[in-house]
């Protein structure tokens, strides 16, 4: 395989894993004040996902990384042309993190009250805002020899909303999910209740999408011209309805795995249809930035490709093992009786 | 102001923010990884409270520095653009190996560290607080790795209109990467030890739990004294580096004008860049300079004059930055001295007044920790990438002063705010002292696995 389209699905996979992972923190941050009922209840939430939202975050540092790595022309231009939208990404990032870690570190009720706001505010900011780059990014761009002729209100047009609003219930699921297996009693159950009302929604603003997506963008044309890619999105949509059934079945474990997989074939649906590209020109397609005319040198791809290859198994390896060692439910004893808790 | 000026600016607070707690991180893992590990030795409970006490702190500054990294990162192509595409090739490879090496094993663990007391033996917990330590020694080797490139270009060609990575064994050997690495480790080690031995001289000085502060003061000492001799013995080998690839930042430093050989050290000195000389020059050392800069007394320095006017940095403030940063440095290495002894003889109760120094100090390794950036960033402009690409050249197309002025205010309100509840945390934590109810912080004998 040339190298440069094993860093299209090395870059490709990195943000699957990215959106698996931080998916279901940015739910959960989503639900906070939904879910917890109690000052308890809002501790035990942070608490499932505290050894691990840094960890997860570290996924888009490093596609971000990539990126600039492996397509350094396209990290260029997207960054510098989707400035603003950025810009406000990066201050919900920031909010998020530093809630996390700065809520429970004082008493005051005021104190915790207002980061009880910026959770839920920062989280949804995330999903909408990454949803709404993304199906930009599916669409195309409005950029040509004479640059980038789009703006902050030009993102916002219909078929990104739709896909801002697609992320945002699709983590809004998975994040709950999570919380029903990470939790015990009354808060998994409302958990449960909230990914089963939050379902039908996700359902069909997902149908929307693919049927949306045909007339949007032109990432079926790879689709027709190798028809097996169609098994992609069959699978996000089967793995989206495994949710369903297991659900009924009060399987949270199993359905919370169903929704791992609808993440990461959603991503992968749109990206098989991406392909060669990585942010396509909506104006014209010669000004398309693909893996061949913006990748890094065949020496820097093979040296990152060692890199990667040497190291992501070991990573993978670790963040397996820790969350092992977390794998029993959080409740508001534990959480009480733990000084270092958040 | 221009799209450039703002980036510039933007730039400048961003990374001296993130840097505020970068220098704390690298030290102060250590020293909390060096606690526990003597707990785990010994069984004594005084580390364990050592441990839980310091490292309390030490995540309240870890928080920020995680969260105002990623805004760097961006950056490069969100206001950098040109400098991303053109030196991207060998540039952006040190930036993703930073975080599939150092960052991970960093984030991981530290969720471990924090949420693991009671879920892994006392070994592998006290493993997980080294891990986090070495990750962010790591993390701080890549990135200036990837800045050593920028001061001191090595392993590249120029080859379809950008930069392309010919040799990557060079830029990981890069001397001038290295001896970064090297000076900015040890700067980091004297910011946590000088923080330690501040907040125990606070304690100190108010009788409280003197024998805790007094246990945690007696291993911060020895700490800052290596560290200080280390910052100066590796900051002279860096200015060796500097005199050598970047001669104008050299020049810069001590303020020289004229090239001469055996260049002598004015320690009272005072540049005028308008009529390009010095407007005091006083008590001179002879040949010092040269000595700095070539381990010989008759080096020859080049003056400033040798490069067009476009080509110097601005040399008032590298001047007084570096000297600065110099003159801290010998501060530092005596009061790390007499910090030593006394903590050594147990007499540091005896001399409150050293408490109230040291406790006044704390904030002075972070001023020399940002002054030397000050010396090594602006000492290189008009270079963004030296020789290579001028920071004018480097900046985003795309932008329009609007877009940079709203993050440039943006940035500014929402890091004036973090701070302030960074500072408001670590105060009311770090004045709160240790825990003294050992049963409620001792780990429980339920260990899994
Ligand atoms: C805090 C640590 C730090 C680190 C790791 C870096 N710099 Fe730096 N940089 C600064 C600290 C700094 C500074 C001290 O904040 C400067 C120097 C003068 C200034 O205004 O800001 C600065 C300025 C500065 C400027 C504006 C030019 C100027 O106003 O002088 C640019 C474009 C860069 N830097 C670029 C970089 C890049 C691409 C880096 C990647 C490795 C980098 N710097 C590492
Ligand atoms: C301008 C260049 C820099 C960039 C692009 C950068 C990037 C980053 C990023 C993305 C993070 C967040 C990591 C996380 O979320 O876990 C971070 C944090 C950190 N960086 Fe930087 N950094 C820069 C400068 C430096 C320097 C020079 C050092 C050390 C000498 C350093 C050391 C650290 C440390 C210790 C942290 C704190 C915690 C952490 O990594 O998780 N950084 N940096
Ligand atoms: C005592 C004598 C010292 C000498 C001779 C010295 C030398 C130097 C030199 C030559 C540079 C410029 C590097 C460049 O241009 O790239 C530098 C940078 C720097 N210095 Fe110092 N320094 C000293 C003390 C200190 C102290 C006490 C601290 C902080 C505790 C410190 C922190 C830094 C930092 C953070 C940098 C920027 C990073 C780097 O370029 O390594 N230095 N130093």
């Amino acid at each position: 395989m040339e190298l440069q389209v094993t860093w299209f699905v090395l870059w490709a996979v990195l943000w699957a894993v990215y959106f698996m992972l931080d998916g279901f923190v940015i739910g959960t941050g989503m639900l906070h004040g939904f879910l917890g009922r109690s000052d308890g209840e809002r501790r035990v939430l942070i608490n499932t996902i505290g050894p691990v939202w840094d960890g997860n975050e570290v996924w888009l540092i490093t596609a971000g990384g990539a990126t600039f790595a492996a397509f350094p022309t396209t990290y260029a231009l997207m960054f510098s042309y989707l400035y603003t939208a950025l810009l406000l990404l990066l201050f919900a990032l920031i909010v998020r993190g530093v809630s996390f870690e700065f809520r429970s570190k004082e008493e005051s009720v005021l104190w915790r009250r207002s980061w009880d706001y910026a959770i839920p505010v920062s989280s949804f900011l995330l999903a909408l805002l990454f949803g709404v780059a993304f199906g930009n990014i599916f669409a195309g761009l409005p950029m040509d020899a004479t640059g980038y002729h789009g703006s902050l209100l030009y993102l916002l047009n219909p078929y990104g909303l739709l896909t801002g609003v697609l992320f945002v219930l699709l983590f809004m699921v998975h994040g709950s999910l999570y919380v029903a297996i990470k939790t015990t009693g009354e808060l998994s159950e409302r958990a449960r209740v909230m990914t089963a009302r939050a379902w039908p929604a996700l359902a069909a603003v997902a149908v929307v999408f693919l049927a949306y997506t045909k007339q949007a963008t032109q990432l079926y044309n790879n689709y027709f011209k190798a028809p097996v890619l169609f098994l992609i999105p069959v699978a996000a949509v089967a793995a989206m309805i495994v949710i369903r059934i297991e659900l009924t079945r009060r399987n949270p474990h199993k359905a919370f795995v169903a929704s791992c997989v609808t993440v990461i074939m959603i991503v992968a649906t749109g990206v098989a249809g991406l392909f060669p590209n990585l942010i396509p020109s909506s104006l014209d397609p010669a000004y398309s930035l693909a893996i061949f005319n913006t990748s890094s040198s065949p020496y820097t791809l093979k040296i990152m490709t060692l890199v990667v290859v040497l190291f992501l198994p070991i990573v993978i390896a670790y963040k397996i093992w820790v969350y092992r060692v977390f794998h029993a439910p959080v409740t508001v004893e534990s959480v009480l009786e733990d000084k270092q808790s958040y | 102001m221009d799209v450039l000026t703002l980036s510039r600016l933007q730039f400048a607070i961003t990374s001296m923010f993130h840097f505020i707690f970068v220098p704390l991180t690298l030290g102060l893992s250590i020293m909390v990884a060096y606690m526990e590990t003597k707990y785990v030795r010994s069984g004594e409970e005084l580390y364990l409270k050592m441990a839980k006490f310091w490292g309390k702190l030490f995540l309240i500054n870890f928080a920020l520095g995680v969260v105002t990294g990623i805004t760097l990162e961006f950056q490069f192509g969100m206001n950098w653009a040109e400098y991303s595409r053109y030196v991207g090739d060998i540039f952006g490879a040190p930036l993703a190996i930073e975080a599939t090496v150092a960052f991970f094993m960093e984030s991981v663990f530290i969720g471990l560290w924090i949420f693991g007391w009671n879920k892994v033996s006392k070994r592998v917990h006290a493993i997980s607080i080294w891990m986090v330590a070495l990750a962010t020694n790591l993390s701080a080797l890549w990135i200036l790795l990837a800045n050593g490139w920028m001061q001191h270009p090595v392993g590249y060609v120029m080859r379809n209109g950008r930069s392309e990575m010919v040799d990557f064994f060079a830029l990981v050997t890069n001397p001038y990467g290295i001896l970064k690495f090297g000076h900015q480790i040890v700067s980091g080690y004297t910011v946590a030890a000088f923080f330690v031995m501040g907040i125990s001289a606070w304690h100190l000085l108010r009788g409280n739990q003197s024998s805790f502060f007094k246990a945690s003061f007696r291993m911060a000492a020895p700490f800052a004294l290596v560290s200080v001799l280390l910052v100066a013995a590796i900051g002279d080998f860096h200015a060796v580096e500097v005199a050598k690839t970047q001669p104008a930042k050299f020049a810069a430093m001590e303020s020289v004008w004229e090239t001469k050989r055996g260049v002598g050290l004015n320690l009272l000195l005072m540049p005028d860049e308008l009529h390009e000389c010095n407007s005091v020059e006083k008590i001179c050392i002879p040949n010092m300079v040269s000595m700095l800069a070539f381990h010989t007394p008759d080096g020859e320095i080049k003056g400033l004059k040798e490069f067009p006017k476009s080509e110097r940095p601005p040399v008032l403030s590298v001047f007084l930055s570096f000297r600065a940063m110099v003159g801290l440095g010998f501060l530092f290495l005596a009061l790390a001295v007499i910090a030593v002894l006394l903590s050594r003889r147990d007499l540091l109760e005896k001399y409150p007044l050293f408490l109230k120094v040291m406790m006044i100090v704390i904030p002075l390794p972070y001023l020399a920790n940002q002054l030397g950036w000050i010396v090594a960033e602006v000492g290189r402009q008009p270079w963004i990438v030296y020789g290579v690409l001028k920071t004018s050249e480097a900046v985003s197309k795309a932008l329009d002063n609007t877009q940079v002025l709203t993050s440039l205010l943006g940035f500014t309100l929402l890091y004036g705010t973090l701070g302030l509840v960074d500072i408001y945390l670590l105060a009311k934590h770090a004045r709160k002292g240790p825990d003294e109810d050992l049963s409620s912080i001792l780990p429980k004998e339920r260990m899994r696995r």
